[in-house]
């Protein structure tokens, strides 16, 4: 519902002639809203950037907040939004922060004894201010979406570490759910970390997996064949009494696949198959 | 003890690891031992991955059941999607049409202690699956 060029201009110049009182109105009644979670000198600049930028439209014959003139208004609101959305306010904390302005504005026009036109004026302005929450509402939820989707990359980043345990023994350890991107990481990393490092071991231990379906045994099969086919020797440790059971009423073959119930097993079976001697007291004194 | 039936929707991948999470919570509420909770949770994860990957996704029902004399979990996975025309040769190890080890349906039967598939070609698939806590 856009305003007609009439209303555009009455409402342009309403907001000049309040513009103090509005501003300051409109700044009370939002830190009122957000209770002192941001500072205050941060909120007067936010409200008077919108409010500049509102002006802006109006002077330059934004009847909607679509509207081409009204560019920098979206960029401004977009910007806030997201300000929010990082900082955690809510999306209802995000749009009050604009639909107070329709409070303040109620107040100014109460001041100077309100008629039937002003009242339909306040109607027109309302339904501006509408949009303008709606799209705040909207660029706070695209804001919110795109910060879960930056975690859910760097959660792929953390939870994948290939570490070195010993002189040409590398392992990765798992932990959480080991699905198609996951596997494709951790695969990825091992075969670099083998190429890097030289080593001729891996070990794969999957103590933190919870569950070992037909898709992850799959995922591992297909990792530990690739490490093979580089030459290097892939063990799986941390099979659990449960998850061994689950693997054999499943059905699942690992072949010759070596697997270890811990990975202090699995090292101890690498060091030896490496020739490095592993008893306690293995160190010949003189 | 019968509390409500949780139904979950699967169409994602994410979904399916809500479907073992939920199946967990309730198979550790029905008090089900580690070894029998670790069974169905993947048994539950292959049939609801069948049911996205094969089924196009549909249902998943949790629901605790109880006999008289024992506890246990009933969950009911359907789809709407192409079925299955020959269910002897699907529940055959090792036998797939979708590139896997062939042993999703197979080993989640061997998972379970009760097993039921109703399913016909064009009208969608439905196992039900059961597990009592001994």
């Amino acid at each position: 519902m856009a305003l007609g060029t009439d209303e555009i201009g009455r409402f342009a110049g309403f907001l000049k002639e309040h513009e103090a009182a509005l501003v300051e109105s409109w700044s009370h009644r939002v830190a009122d809203g957000l209770r002192g979670r941001l500072s205050q000198t941060e909120l007067n600049r936010q409200i008077e950037e919108l409010f500049r930028a509102l002006s802006e439209a109006l002077d330059g014959g934004a009847g909607t907040v679509e509207d081409p003139n009204a560019a920098e208004l979206r960029a401004v609101l977009s910007e806030l939004s997201r300000s929010r959305a990082r900082q955690g306010f809510t999306s209802t904390e995000t749009a009050v922060s604009v639909f107070a302005l329709k409070d303040a504005l109620l107040a100014a026009m109460d001041a100077r004894q309100a008629d039937a036109g002003t009242l339909r004026d306040f109607i027109a302005f309302s339904a501006l201010i509408d949009e303008l929450g709606l799209f705040t509402f909207a660029s706070y939820a695209a804001a919110r979406e795109e910060l879960i989707a930056d975690q859910a990359e760097e959660l792929l980043e953390l939870a994948t570490p290939v570490v070195k345990l010993w002189e040409g023994v590398v392992a990765v350890p798992l932990v959480g759910t080991l699905d198609s991107a996951r596997a494709q990481v951790v695969m990825e990393r091992l075969l670099d970390a083998l190429v890097t490092t030289g080593s001729p071991y891996a070990i794969i231990d999957i103590t933190g997996v919870p569950a070992v379906d037909t898709q992850v045994a799959q995922h591992l099969l297909k990792t530990v064949v690739a490490a093979r086919l580089m030459g290097a020797d892939c063990i799986i440790s941390g099979i659990r009494p449960q998850i061994a059971q689950t693997i054999v009423a499943l059905g699942i073959e690992f072949g010759d696949i070596a697997t270890k119930a811990s990975l202090a097993d699995a090292l101890r079976h690498v060091l030896r198959l490496s020739g490095v001697d592993t008893r306690r007291n293995g160190r010949k004194d003189g | 003890m019968n509390a409500e039936p949780q139904r979950l929707t699967v169409a994602s991948d994410q979904d399916v690891v809500r479907v073992r999470q939920l199946v967990r919570t309730v198979a550790v509420a029905v008090k089900l031992s580690l070894v029998d909770q670790t069974k169905l949770v993947t048994a539950a994860s292959e049939l609801a991955r069948n049911t996205l990957v094969y089924g196009g996704g549909g249902t998943v029902e949790v629901d605790r059941v109880d006999n008289g004399r024992r506890a246990g979990i009933r969950i009911a996975f359907v789809d709407s999607g192409p079925g299955i025309a020959d269910v002897n040769l699907a529940l055959t190890d090792g036998y797939t049409t979708g590139g896997g080890l062939g042993l999703g349906l197979s080993g989640a039967r061997r998972l379970v202690d009760e097993f039921d598939i109703d399913t016909e070609p064009g009208r969608g698939t439905s196992i039900t699956v059961t597990k009592w806590c001994r």
